[in-house]
């Protein structure tokens, strides 16, 4: 079907009884007027997205005007009821902003200085995904109200690697397969990298045999170090990896990669093989 | 969440005055239990006072123990020298909870003034007469298999859900207060918490303003055998189903002194000095530990899915004495 076609069978008049009058202002603020507005609509409605659309084209028109003036992000906090004013430093760099004094730190992080590495899962202290350092020590953002962070020194993932090149830990992820779908894995690496300083120190855990013993640079079991992640939930059961790339960096005793991306010839075999329907490869 | 004002006190007088002056004012430290309710809509403060710079996080010795500063966080105070070697039981039962985020976060006081975790408490679409008094509780007649066996009222089942506590009751610690009008007072922790009676919207008998300073520990000598035993539906990051704060002093196979506090099973650390009486004078067998345990329970009145815990209480009892007994050599 061509396009005019298309547009001459949905037969819509550019006031659509069917939209609201925001839904009308919308429209004509984003410049969709007479067939362009038709067409929208008509695919909108036969794809069964309505409003949902709508809301998604404002989203980008507006994320479009902040990426136009970035400083308007900022601005748009005048006249905010219970602002707080809180300068602090993320990943080395100095930050002011004014914030609503209810918003979380891993708010502000994702939504305000576009730190996404930074993930949110549960937001309400369960699942760790939003893990990350003030003042040296592993927090959960989703429970820290950004307003008490004022004068602190926040680091998150984006900030462990030196440029290109990744941070032990980062390293080691990749290299035992640590994840798979990757969400919960920012929040379980800046748990990784606290934790090492936790055992560096000599901290206890639930798990440690006899808490009167005190003793530092503790080299951590498997025991040891799933207890100390339990904070960070994975969804995907990367657990294994997780704790092999930890033991790796903690003990700093080089463990065999035990997986490698497939070669031309395997993947020859493999395609060659694969007949049989009882294979799997 | 409501909006709220946020303020930050940078003394504990002017900190007591802002939350006094206000009714719906909250002090704020880790703030790990306050956000969260407040985003559940649970809590409603119209005022927030940040309290965690105030200087109150010292950890020390005194002339009769340690003092613990309120605002120490739970994860420097488990891991605090002192406490370690002279408060193990301590120690552990503070490991035993949250996770090393949530302990890195969390402070003394507050873990002493979280709520509970009763999901009809959380759940505001349900009735609670701890979050609103008068609409009736929701686990009575609902879910309960993680609610009270003991001490609970027609009012509310709910249990105090924290480890800290645990091992402060068995301790003998004193909860040191500043109030209102400046003056200091001490509260011994066995009259920090309440039972719900008619009056379950009240976890504790701190006044509107009374702040916590410090959580005070006299010597003892159970160090060398105690032990903080936690149950719960999963190995870590989960609140206990029951827990034990065990503590002995022995001579030779001889029970000397005895301390034995139940968690999650009460709207409050459940001491029994029913159980401290039974194993107090006698042998430390296994014949001493099950009478100890008989003695703890024998109240219990379980609610319709919780019976598991009278016998799952009775065995977490005899499994921490037994360990506190083969003890913590430093």
């Amino acid at each position: 079907m061509d396009e005019q076609q298309e547009l001459n069978d949905l037969d819509i008049n550019d006031t659509d009884p069917q939209l609201s009058e925001d839904e009308e202002k919308l429209l004509d603020e984003l410049g969709l007027k007479g067939a362009a507005r038709r067409k929208f609509l008509g695919q909108g409605v036969t794809a069964g997205l309505g409003i949902f659309a709508l809301q998604l084209l404002a989203k980008e028109q507006v994320v479009a005007a902040l990426l136009e003036s970035p400083g308007a992000v900022y601005s748009q906090t005048i006249g905010l009821e219970n602002a707080v004013r809180v300068a602090l430093k993320i990943n080395g760099a100095a930050q002011s902003l004014d914030v609503d004094s209810r918003m979380s730190l891993l708010d502000a992080l994702r939504e305000r200085l576009d730190l996404t590495g930074t993930k949110k899962g549960c937001d309400q202290g369960q699942c760790g995904a939003c893990t990350v350092i003030v003042d040296g020590r592993r927090v959960l953002s989703c429970l820290t109200l950004a307003a008490t962070c004022n004068r602190k020194e926040v680091t998150t993932v984006e900030g462990l690697a030196k440029g290109d090149e990744l941070h032990p830990i980062q390293a080691a992820f990749i290299k035992h397969d640590g994840f798979q779908c990757g969400y919960c894995t920012p929040g379980q690496i800046c748990s990784a990298f606290a934790l090492m300083n936790e055992a560096k120190n000599g901290d206890a855990s639930h798990v440690t045999p006899n808490v009167r013993t005190n003793a530092r640079n503790l080299r951590l079991s498997d025991e040891e170090i799933k207890e100390r992640m339990s904070g960070n939930i994975c969804r995907c059961g990367a657990y294994p990896g997780i704790v092999a790339a930890i033991k790796e960096v903690q003990s700093g005793r080089e463990t065999a990669q035990t997986w490698h991306f497939a070669t031309q010839d395997e993947i020859a075999a493999a395609m060659n093989g694969g007949g049989k329907s009882d294979e799997h490869v | 969440m409501n909006t709220f004002r946020y303020t930050e006190a940078t003394d504990a007088a002017g900190a007591v005055r802002a939350v006094a002056a206000n009714q719906s004012a909250k002090f704020l430290a880790g703030g790990t239990n306050v956000v969260d309710l407040m985003r559940e809509y649970v809590e409603r403060p119209s005022e927030l006072v940040n309290i965690s710079r105030l200087d109150l996080a010292q950890i020390r010795t005194t002339s009769n123990g340690i003092t613990v500063g309120a605002l120490a966080r739970n994860a420097d105070t488990a891991n605090h020298p002192l406490v370690r070697k002279d408060y193990p039981l301590l120690s552990m039962a503070i490991l035993a909870g949250a996770s090393a985020q949530l302990r890195n976060m969390a402070t003394n006081g507050g873990n002493l003034m979280q709520r509970t975790r009763c999901q009809y408490f959380y759940d505001i679409a349900m009735p609670c007469n701890k979050r609103e008094p008068g609409t009736g509780c929701g686990a009575m007649d609902g879910l309960n298999r993680v609610h009270a066996i003991l001490g609970y009222s027609d009012k509310c089942v709910a249990t105090y859900p924290g480890d800290m506590a645990n091992a402060l009751y068995a301790l003998d610690a004193v909860v040191k207060v500043r109030g209102i009008n400046g003056q200091e007072r001490a509260i011994p922790i066995q009259e920090f918490h309440r039972l719900p009676g008619d009056t379950p919207e009240k976890d504790n008998n701190l006044n509107h303003g009374e702040l916590i300073v410090a959580i005070e520990l006299p010597k003892n000598n159970f160090a060398t055998r105690s032990y903080y035993l936690k149950v719960r539906d999963r190995a870590s990051y989960a609140f206990a189903l029951v827990s034990v704060a065990a503590a002995l002093e022995t001579s030779g196979n001889n029970i000397r002194a005895a301390r034995m506090v139940l968690g999650s099973v009460a709207h409050k650390p459940w001491r029994s000095r029913e159980a401290e009486t039974a194993l107090v004078g006698k042998p430390a067998t296994e014949g001493t530990f099950n009478a100890a345990a008989e003695a703890a329970l024998r109240d219990a009145k379980p609610l319709k899915h919780n019976a598991y815990k009278v016998e799952l209480g009775k065995r977490a009892i005899v499994l921490a004495l037994q360990r506190a007994l083969t003890g913590n050599a430093a």
